[in-house]
């Protein structure tokens, strides 16, 4: 409930909400200023009466002096015709500067009352202020629930970069902004008099003085008792008029004073409403309380961060998770299923799974790892599908799982887990997560299963399994749901190798052209594809198969074309279709992004090593290479006269500087070698090379990948350097198949 | 009940169709045109209304200004009105802001006009001045059509009958 309440309203409010933080921080800072400007202010030791005399020698003409809630005191005057006002000097009564109203004080003040649309504005803020106060609590109870208790509260906060920036930004905003809210209700709820504010539409009758001379104003003895501190106004008699008096209103309340003989002719103290009014106006706007201005100052600051931040986590948690029909809730599931993926694929099986649990008679809940509950009342198992992420890693979904397993109520569990046997860490985080379950002493349904490549066989053997395990036959039919793709035309292929036994094509593709006739919608509707650059990678779809197959692109979007670099494997279902096309023919075809394995900017050299098709992206990358980078190729292919791979480009490369240096090694010509022999004669220039900050990019088949690991380590082995080092420092990438 | 029925009868505001036809043989329409100047701040409080030549408090011709917790500011006016609280409702309108210009049409009874009555406007501005009887105008035939500026925020006031 508070986590709803505190994404819906934080959702809805977040643009408003931030409007009124910064212009609320922007008055909080002037009135600190203004306070900064009329300096040593606090009560003053002199009187109203004395302030008064200093103001009139100056200004015969004084009609008022004003004594601000910050505790500035401006005199308004007349010179003749002419209106003027001045800021004083509260001490000495003289002039500091003549009293210009700021413009954008008051724009900022409008804005922040009522977002320049009056009443309506009003109203709007209001409801603003109260869904800051609910934000706040439902907040501070969230953020208790995640440290795991209330004396939890204040430690170090946990979980992706954002949701620590919100955590912490609103742990040190949450008081300053509580107060401003509270008070900012009262405020909306007092203009519209819902709330008394002790103010009085009717003015008291003019009280009758006695009509004699006046008196010098200092000689008033009503006006000496009273403190400058005290002072809120002082409104001198209008002109020659001797029936008119001076008013004073004060801290305390209103009076008139007879002119002529100083003396309080009326007095009304101001009624507990307004003591009230006045009190949490102040609070709300800390003018005469300058640090707490300036608490709520840095604490409305913060709610815009929070508001992007809160928003950012809400979206990511929401593309985390597919809209799965059914989902029972945590509390009332019998079965719960808690997904640790980085991309989306294993949500599919978990969709699937939850299916037919459901249809079986289960109540289900899926949810990602990281919403984890503390306690499923009525669950007796829990299912845990989990990728594994880089080297082992945590995935996305599942960042903060185990380090809040300890709060969760043991259960029945299971896992599943989801990888690439080609890859050395396989599984790794989900053997991980099932050790910590035993080692908390959790019952197991059934010792880890881990998945190679999405395989839907191995998936339903699990079913089957689980099935038995659980008393409810099992069958799970996963299909993995087909990518959204354009259908892309060959526009030209290069081929290579056929002579080596090794048909390898240079295929380039382009995006169906938009038909002439086509309307603006069309245009952008149309089928295109997103932004691309050399290293993403292109899902092909062959027709007969919905699992794609993926290229790593030699090309970028500004290239105008889709250029991947095939080779021929017998009894490849994608290879043998795509070897097969002619220009002119189509495929269905998709983008995905690869981040991880990019050149990246500045001017430290680059060691790009790849051996057959390994060479398209970083011919990508040397082509877009405009800046003249120092690059280093090292190719391994087969022969020369064969499968040299862009050959004639790699020449145009070393003549325009784009290319500093190609090491080409052909493993079927005599006296042959791999890619590897090469970098180890090349040694002491590539020991040099990575000493300097070289960035070395691996791209091909994972035989040559190891072999070039190999190389590599012995080579930088004397820099008191390995591998690890290089990877870590994100010096040393990787893209193998 | 009497006093409320005669003051009615002497000051009708057009909004009051039915008043006004009932008076028109005894009141006549009188067009004020109040012209702030440009001071740049939110909008003005304007009271403009009758007083006897002695300045004390007749009737209220037009508020501009919604929030009535505000009408203290308007000094002369607020302590002038007090027991007259209710009868306003129909002679209120919105502030006025910074160099516009509030025209309104009011009918007053002709027992009013040159009887040595006078015309005063309060204005008052938020962070601005307060500025009581800014303008007083005598209501004769003789003053009318002929503008006169205040010293505070009107630039010119003028009557037309």
């Amino acid at each position: 409930m508070p986590r709803l309440l505190h994404s819906l309203l934080g959702l809805l409010g977040s643009a408003l909400i931030s409007v009124l933080a910064v212009t609320g921080a922007y008055l909080a800072f002037d009135s600190v200023i203004e306070r900064a400007r009329s300096a040593g202010t606090a009560g003053g030791p002199r009187s109203v009466a004395t302030l008064a005399e200093i103001v009139q020698s100056r200004h015969p003409e004084v009609e008022r002096i004003v004594r601000s809630a910050s505790g500035s005191v401006i005199a308004y005057y007349f010179e003749g015709d002419r209106a003027g006002a001045e800021l004083l000097d509260p001490v000495t009564g003289q002039a500091i500067s003549p009293h210009e109203p700021s413009q954008l004080t008051r724009t900022m003040t409008n804005l922040h009352r009522a977002l320049l649309m009056g009443d309506t504005g009003r109203v709007i803020t209001g409801i603003c202020a109260l869904s800051m106060l609910v934000i706040c609590i439902s907040g501070t109870i969230l953020l208790a629930t995640r440290m795991g208790g209330w004396v939890a509260l204040l430690r170090p906060s946990r979980g992706t970069a954002v949701q620590r920036l919100h955590c912490e930004v609103g742990r040190g905003a949450v008081v300053g902004l509580s107060l401003s809210a509270l008070t900012g209700c009262y405020m909306a709820l007092a203009t519209f008099g819902v709330l008394p504010d002790g103010s009085s539409s009717v003015a008291s009758p003019r009280p009758t003085p006695s009509g004699g001379e006046r008196l010098a104003v200092s000689r008033l003895a009503a006006l000496q008792s009273i403190d400058l501190g005290d002072l809120r106004e002082l409104t001198f008699p209008y002109g020659t008029d001797l029936t008119d008096t001076y008013t004073v209103t004060t801290v305390q309340g209103i009076g008139d004073i007879d002119a002529a003989t100083g003396q309080l002719l009326v007095f009304a103290p101001h009624g507990l409403a307004r003591q009230i009014h006045e009190t949490i106006s102040m609070l709300h706007t800390g003018k005469g309380l300058w640090p707490l201005a300036l608490l709520l100052g840095v604490s409305a600051l913060g709610a815009p961060v929070l508001a992007a931040a809160g928003v950012l986590i809400w979206w990511r948690r929401r593309r985390a998770v597919p809209r799965i029909p059914q989902n029972a809730a945590a509390k009332a599931a019998d079965t719960i299923i808690l997904v640790g993926s980085e991309g989306n694929s294993t949500w599919g099986f978990a969709v699937t799974l939850h299916a037919a649990l459901t249809t079986a008679g289960h109540r289900v809940h899926v949810a990602p790892m990281n919403n984890q509950a503390r306690d499923y009342a009525n669950a007796r198992r829990l299912l845990i599908l989990t990728s594994t992420y880089g080297d082992g890693d945590a995935p996305a979904s599942a960042k903060s799982f185990l380090q809040e397993l300890g709060r969760t109520t043991p259960l029945p569990v299971a896992v599943l887990g989801f990888g690439d046997r080609s890859f050395p860490n396989f599984c790794k985080y989900a053997a991980e997560v099932d050790a910590s379950l035993r080692g908390r002493g959790w019952p197991m349904i059934a010792d880890a299963w881990l998945i190679d490549r999405q395989s839907a066989q191995d998936f339903a053997e699990w079913g089957t399994m689980l099935g038995a395990a659980i008393g409810t036959p099992l069958t799970l039919v996963h299909v993995a749901a087909r990518p959204k793709t354009v259908a892309l035309t060959l526009s030209q292929r290069v081929d290579y190798g056929a002579e080596s036994q090794a048909p390898t094509t240079i295929f380039r593709f382009v995006a169906p052209p938009t038909p002439p006739h086509a309307g603006l919608w069309q245009r952008l509707r149309g089928p295109r594809l997103p932004r691309f650059g050399a290293g993403d990678l292109l899902g092909v779809v062959a027709p007969g198969s919905d699992l794609p197959r993926f290229y790593s692109l030699a090309s970028s979007s500004i290239d105008g074309v889709v250029e991947i670099c095939v080779r021929k494997r017998p009894g490849g279902l994608c290879s043998s279709f795509l070897h097969d096309l002619q220009p002119g023919s189509t495929v269905e075809a998709f983008i995905r992004t690869n981040v991880t394995f990019r050149p990246g900017g500045g001017t430290t050299p680059l060691i790009l090593i790849g051996a057959g098709t390994g060479i398209g992206p970083l011919a990508g990358f040397i082509r877009h290479n405009r800046r003249r980078r120092p690059v280093h190729l090292y190719w391994g292919g087969r022969h020369p006269a064969s499968d040299f791979l862009y050959e004639a480009e790699m020449k145009q490369w070393l003549a325009n500087k784009r290319l500093t240096r190609l090491v080409a090694a052909f493993s079927r010509v005599p006296g042959g070698a791999y890619v590897q022999d090469r970098l180890t004669s090349d040694a002491v220039e590539l020991r040099n090379l990575i000493q300097h900050g070289a960035r070395v990019m691996v791209c091909g088949g994972r035989e040559m990948a190891s072999g070039v690991a190999h190389a590599l380590g012995a080579i930088i082995q004397p820099l008191g350097l390995d591998l690890a080092n290089l990877k870590s420092e994100g010096r040393y990438l990787e893209d193998i198949y | 009940m009497n006093k409320i029925a005669s003051t009615l009868g002497l000051v009708t505001i057009l909004t009051l169709p039915t008043l006004a036809l009932a008076s028109a043989a005894e009141a006549r329409p009188v067009t004020l045109t109040t012209q702030l100047r440009p001071y740049g701040g939110n909008g003005a409080y304007v009271a403009i209304y009758l007083t006897d030549a002695q300045g004390k408090f007749h009737s209220t011709l037009r508020v501009a200004g919604s929030k009535a917790k505000y009408y203290t500011h308007l000094r002369d006016w607020a302590r002038g009105r007090v027991g007259e609280a209710a009868r306003i409702d129909g002679v209120t309108g919105a502030s006025v802001g910074s160099g516009q210009t509030l025209r309104v049409t009011v009918d007053i009874a002709d027992a009013l006009i040159d009887a040595g009555y006078q015309v005063r406007i309060d204005t008052a501005v938020e962070d601005g001045r307060d500025n009581p009887a800014e303008i007083v105008v005598p209501m004769s035939a003789e003053a009318a059509g002929r503008p006169v500026s205040g010293r505070g925020y009107v630039a010119a006031f003028r009557f037309d009958m």
